[in-house]
């Protein structure tokens, strides 16, 4: 009667805790059963952990009583042989509590490392996904945090979170429920201090955090700053601007040391807290517990295990408040993955392998951003094998009609067709097999040169890739690097010159061997002169594959069989260069003072 | 976020003389902190030893039935009170004995936090300190560090192996005699209570010292590979998300889930690898503990039974056993700490050793006021690496309030005369002079007030158009801001951009077109009214209405000021008063646009070359 009740008051605590917790941000843990399924995949796991952990909690829970046991028969005339065995058995007892703890460790630790590795698996899967112009809507740096940052926070209420709660509620119930055995009266003593304890481990430790979080954002602000001030030295010292520099770095430098010594403070108050309410509690037990021994009450081998199973409690009172905290961070990242996993994937379409022809048409193509409108009823025919200049101001609406073609902005339905068949009935797989791209800003992977021109096909020869190298103007570049098409290139290898780079994204969009290539003004880097070599080359190769070109040099723009100008979204002028020119409009304009500037570019 | 493994996480000893000394210099203005801290620290180690003791003495003194048996411990509290004038046994001992341990544990406490408190003052001035010093040694270094060092290793020096010191002087130094003093304590109380008891239960710490240091070592190299293994899968994350267009256009996704899966996995056994040596270890310290226990209740035992020891004397063992773990913990944390601190400071101070070699003189030359704006380059030689000259042998003359061109391919040496003229670096051979003067005569800083400059690579900075515009100058007027912005064109921009002056900028000025950023570089150069401007003129292609915005704040930047332009723009060339034709290092042909074109030289070649372009155009 007496025990449940005590277990009731524990768990009312408990609860009353919770409540407080819940209040503080109103969020509820959402996609619940998406959390749940992780927990499913692996039932054996969890109750094995589970079991290895109750077994332990009863092992190492049994040794104070030995204890008491050894020190009720010193009063009543031991033998040292009947001691020996009590501590025998002691050993015994931590061999097996040893066992059943890395047991647990072992099976619950690992589990939410399974879980991890299967989340950010699926994470990864699904922003593979994910279209285009949601990713144009999210930076980088923010899906960075949900993949690092904020699935580490989940991982730690599934594995340490899980663990700690678990062993509070099975070390708490159980070590309360045999100090309420040995004494229900100094129980309760006890317990002035062990709430107070969670209590105060969750309060400072949601305040540490959110100092923390607010230090960390300052620190990448000051970072930031000084990065600046160290790429941009030419600039500091050209400008004279060192002290002014210096001043600046110094405000953030005492605000920063400021909001440290704001957290060390913090912090210099926990442990000493905590350790201030243990002493208390052990003071009052001493008192109370002092006591009952004088007035016949309780015997001193009753009282020091009593104090056995109470220093059992401080760590499940402390884990408590953390384990608290942890779940609330743990549910907040879950709920910022949630909002990833909430986005749209692009549907899995089969790839069929199909080759298309490469005939492109646009009719009637009318596109917009929200509001503001970029193509106008744009209609134009490519025959297949012709190369075809897009030409027209910035903002004119050339990457938005490229960028339609290759489906990075969905069209709609009945106004671009390839090979005859409206591109939003081809399988997005298959376009891709029959569209290559040179994308005006070039990324490349930092890997081997050779694995990156074989980005889109990992399969293909080293012949094939030497061609395609050849094909781009890089073999001569290539030829000249240390390790050659081995040599890896980016951070961790060597730096690119910008026209290196697009030329290297060219060798990767030839070597698909796709019948439409889009350039999108892919060889502003590159010098005129190794320009017109490539497009010479492409033409000789190409071999009936449609080009479409976005460049502003006058060189490129004659090696077009026809040209298109946009302007305002729409199709002013089309026809081949020379006719062009000699209509004396917006592309003859364009290209008169194209060529101004052209030509001291050489000099 | 995505820590990239590299060379500099090797590290080495945990101790360097040399090392330690500087560090120690680093404290000297702290050292009052420090000293105070290690005061009460000694103290707070005191309060904590002292609760064991007192149960010890409860149980002996009060519980007992014989009370003659009472052990050192207890003869010790006992005298203790009586000193005050208090006897335990006079009735209310268990409140006196009770009262003295919640007074013990307010002292711990209020110790405690006032050694944290201070210790972490002065690692964070030690920090603070630092950065300043980092800081103000990076604005006066040479250039050419700038130009050997990534900035990425720049940024190291002054935030993580700033902050790996940190621990060092906040639990290091100090927390590291705490716990030598905790120790310390245990050892004494423990020997006087029971030599041979004391002997066993520290027979226990051998084979603890044994498995800590195996799960040190074990607990680093798994955490190391952990650390480089998730940096791998960060970094695939960050470069496939970066480069999601081009995963998703060349088909790569299957690929792409494939590899991801290697290193996601590599990761996760590294983890499983770590979870071995944590799962050990707190199981074996707990086992070890318990015969460390087992042994005290035995020979304890034995000994209360033939009245050679009281109980409270083993109970106060008991409760000793338990709290002599932590601080020997603690100590083999120490060494990684040290170990990291050596290796980081060692960095830190290679970085503050380095002197600049590009320095104002003792006596250095006051730049007259105005400058005139004289420049002239008298056989000057140049090389970056010794044996590759990149200049050799250019000579010039810039009268004040003229405009020089230079052309010439990539390589011909054209920002390297930028450089040295604006003493980024010093000649090889030959001189500079500004209004006469040698370069090196000035002090650079007094000498480049003078300068203006534009990049070829526009680089703008966080903060507002004024901010930038001004340089972060609280004493340029607001108008002179504007006037510089409505100058060369900035007009539109600032009625369209909400905020105007003061919109913000994000990094490296986000938020502007190519153009614009250049038009904000132009008015940033312009609002000092300097004597000299320096222009290297950007390449990248620009619309054609942007362009001519561009020439006209071209033009409006060198009119009557001395210029020196590496001129990419006919409109800028042809109106040059001198363009210099550089080739190899060498100024090969010096005139006006129609002197060259009359020279019939490499000048003229260049431009025909393009005027044929022009006729098959037309």
């Amino acid at each position: 009667m007496m025990r449940r009740y005590q277990i009731l008051l524990y768990i009312s605590i408990r609860r009353r805790c919770a409540r407080t917790h819940g209040r503080a941000p109103p969020n509820p843990m959402r996609d619940l059963p998406r959390f749940l399924r992780y927990f499913r995949r692996r039932p054996g796991a969890y109750t094995a952990g589970f079991c290895a952990m109750l077994a332990s909690t009863g092992l190492f829970l049994a040794m104070p009583g030995v204890v008491r046991r050894a020190i009720e028969e010193l009063g009543a005339g031991v033998t040292r042989e009947r001691l020996f065995r009590l501590a025998g058995v002691i050993v015994l007892l931590a061999v097996g509590d040893a066992i059943a703890l890395f047991l647990t460790r072992r099976i619950l630790i690992g589990a939410s490392r399974d879980i991890e590795y299967e989340m950010r698996r699926d994470l990864f899967d699904h922003l593979l996904r994910l279209p285009p112009p949601w990713y144009r809507k999210n930076r980088v740096g923010d899906l960075m945090s949900r993949a690092v940052n904020d699935l580490s926070a989940v991982r730690m209420l599934l594995g340490p979170g899980i663990m700690q709660a678990a062993n509070t509620l099975f070390v708490g119930i159980a070590a309360l429920a045999l100090m309420f055995s040995v004494s229900p009266p100094l129980t309760l003593v006890a317990l002035a201090v062990f709430p107070v304890i969670a209590i105060a481990t969750k309060v400072m430790g949601q305040a540490t955090h959110r100092r923390f979080t607010k230090i960390q954002e300052f620190f990448s602000e000051i970072s930031a700053e000084a990065q600046e001030n160290f790429s941009g030295v030419r600039l500091v010292r050209a400008f004279a601007r060192e002290k002014s520099e210096e001043a600046r770095f110094d405000a953030n430098n005492r605000e920063f040391r400021r909001r440290n010594l704001g957290l060390a403070r913090l912090n210099a108050l926990f442990f000493p807290l905590l350790q201030f309410l243990v002493g208390v509690g052990f003071a009052l037990t001493l008192w109370a517990g002092g006591r009952f021994i004088l007035a016949g009450k309780l015997s001193v081998a009753r009282y020091v295990e009593f104090n056995l199973y109470m220093l059992e409690l401080i760590w499940p009172a402390i884990a408590l408040g953390w384990v608290v905290n942890l779940g609330q961070r743990g549910a907040a990242s879950w709920n910022r993955m949630v909002d990833l996993w909430d986005a749209m994937p692009l549907p899995a379409e089969e790839d069929t392998g199909e080759r298309l022809p490469g005939d492109v048409e646009f009719r009637e193509l009318s596109f917009a951003h929200g509001e503001r409108s970029i193509l106008t009823g744009v209609s134009l025919r490519v025959a297949a094998g012709t190369t075809v200049a897009i030409v027209g101001r910035t903002g004119a609406g050339k990457s938005t009609l490229l960028n339609l073609l290759l489906r990075l902005d969905d069209p709609p339905a009945g106004t671009i067709f390839v090979g005859g068949r409206d591109l939003t009935t081809i399988p997005l797989p298959v376009l891709r097999r029959n569209v290559a791209a040179v994308p005006q800003e070039t990324f490349l992977f930092s890997d081997t040169l050779a694995n990156n021109v074989a980005f889109g096909r990992p399969d293909a020869t080293r012949a094939e890739i030497e061609r395609a190298v050849q094909d781009a103007g890089l073999a001569p570049d290539v030829a000249r690097f240390p390790k050659g098409l081995d040599t890896i290139v980016g951070e961790r290898g060597i730096t690119l010159s910008g026209g290196q780079k697009q030329r290297t994204a060219l060798a990767r969009a030839l070597l698909t061997d796709a019948p439409i290539l889009v350039l999108d003004d892919a060889f502003s880097s590159v010098d005129t002169e190794t320009e017109a070599k490539i497009l010479e080359g492409l033409k000789g190769a190409a071999g009936g594959r449609t080009v479409f070109l976005v460049s502003h040099r006058l060189s490129t723009l004659q090696n077009a069989d026809v040209a298109a100008v946009l302007d305002g979204g729409r199709v002013v002028e089309t026809g081949t260069h020379a006719e062009l020119l000699a209509m004396g409009g917006l592309y003859a304009a364009i290209a008169e003072r194209q060529r101004l500037a052209e030509e001291m570019e050489a000099a | 976020m995505a820590e990239t493994p590299h060379e500099e996480e090797t590290l080495g000893k945990a101790f360097e003389p040399r090392l330690v000394r500087r560090l120690f210099s680093l404290a000297r203005p702290y050292r009052r902190y420090a000293s105070g801290a290690v005061v009460v620290l000694l103290l707070e180690s005191f309060a904590q030893l002292a609760s064991p003791l007192l149960t010890a003495a409860a149980i002996d003194l009060l519980f007992s039935k014989e009370k003659t048996g009472a052990g050192g411990a207890a003869r010790g509290v006992d005298g203790f009170f009586r000193f005050f004038g208090v006897d335990l046994h006079a009735g209310h001992g268990i409140e006196w004995i009770a009262a003295l341990s919640i007074l013990m544990a307010t002292f711990a406490f209020v110790f405690m936090m006032v050694m944290v408190w201070w210790t972490s003052t002065m690692g964070q001035g030690v920090m603070f300190d630092l950065r300043t010093r980092i800081f103000a040694h990076l604005q006066q270094a040479d250039i050419a560090l700038y130009d050997r060092t990534p900035v990425g290793r720049l940024m190291t020096r002054l935030t993580t192996d700033v902050d790996a010191l940190n621990e060092l002087f906040t639990s290091g130094f100090v927390a590291l005699l705490g716990d030598v003093a905790v120790l310390a304590g245990i050892v004494a109380i423990l020997f006087t209570l029971d030599t041979t008891l004391a002997a066993i239960t520290f027979a226990i710490l051998l084979p603890m010292l044994w498995v800590t240091n195996w799960f040190r070592k074990g607990a680093r190299d798994t955490y190391r590979d952990v650390r480089v293994k998730i940096a791998r899968v960060n970094a695939f994350l960050q470069e496939h998300i970066s480069g999601i267009g081009i995963v998703q256009l060349f088909r790569r996704e299957a690929v792409a889930r494939q590899r991801f899966a290697e290193v996601n996995d590599a990761h996760r056994k590294a983890n499983i690898d770590s979870i071995f040596y944590y799962s050990v270890f707190y199981p074996a310290l707990d086992f070890l503990s318990a015969v460390g226990m087992g042994s005290i209740v035995w020979y304890g035992g034995g000994e209360v039974i033939r009245g050679r020891m009281t109980l409270g004397a083993v109970v106060a063992f008991l409760q000793y056993s338990k709290r002599f773990y932590r601080p020997l913990m603690d100590l083999s944390e120490k060494y990684n700490i040290l170990q990291a601190a050596m290796a980081s400071s060692e960095r830190i101070f290679q970085l503050l050793d380095e002197r600049p070699s590009i320095t104002a003189p003792e006596h250095p030359v006051v730049p007259e006021e105005p400058l005139r704006g004289d420049v002239a380059f008298e056989d000057v030689r140049f090389s970056y690496t010794a044996g590759e000259e990149i200049l050799k042998g250019v000579s010039f003359h810039v009268e004040p309030g003229r405009t020089v061109a230079l052309v010439g391919a990539t390589g011909a040496g054209k920002s390297t005369i930028l450089n040295l003229l604006l003493r980024f670096y010093d000649v090889t051979g030959g001189r500079v002079l500004v209004d006469g003067t040698d370069v090196r005569r000035y002090d650079p800083v007094d000498l480049r007030k003078h300068f203006g400059i534009v990049l070829q690579d526009t680089f703008l900075f966080t903060g507002t158009i004024a901010d930038n515009v001004s340089f972060f100058d609280p004493e340029m007027a607001r108008a002179r801001i504007e006037e510089a912005c409505l100058e060369v064109g900035l007009g539109p921009l600032l009625a369209r951009i909400p905020g105007g002056l003061d919109a913000k900028l994000s990094e490296r000025g986000g938020g502007l077109s190519v153009g614009e950023k250049q038009l904000v570089a132009f008015a940033r150069a312009l609002a000092r009214d300097p004597r000299v401007l320096i222009l290297d003129e950007a390449t990248s292609s620009v619309d054609p209405e942007t362009e001519r915005t561009i020439e006209r704040a071209v033009e409006r930047v060198l009119a009557g000021r001395t210029s020196i332009v590496v001129a990419h723009r006919l409109s800028t060339i042809v109106r040059a008063d001198r363009i210099l034709v550089l080739s190899h290092g060498e100024v090969k042909e010096s005139g006006t646009h129609a002197e060259l074109l009359a020279e019939d030289g490499l000048y003229a070649r260049l431009y025909a070359l393009q005027l044929k372009d022009r006729e098959a155009a037309a």
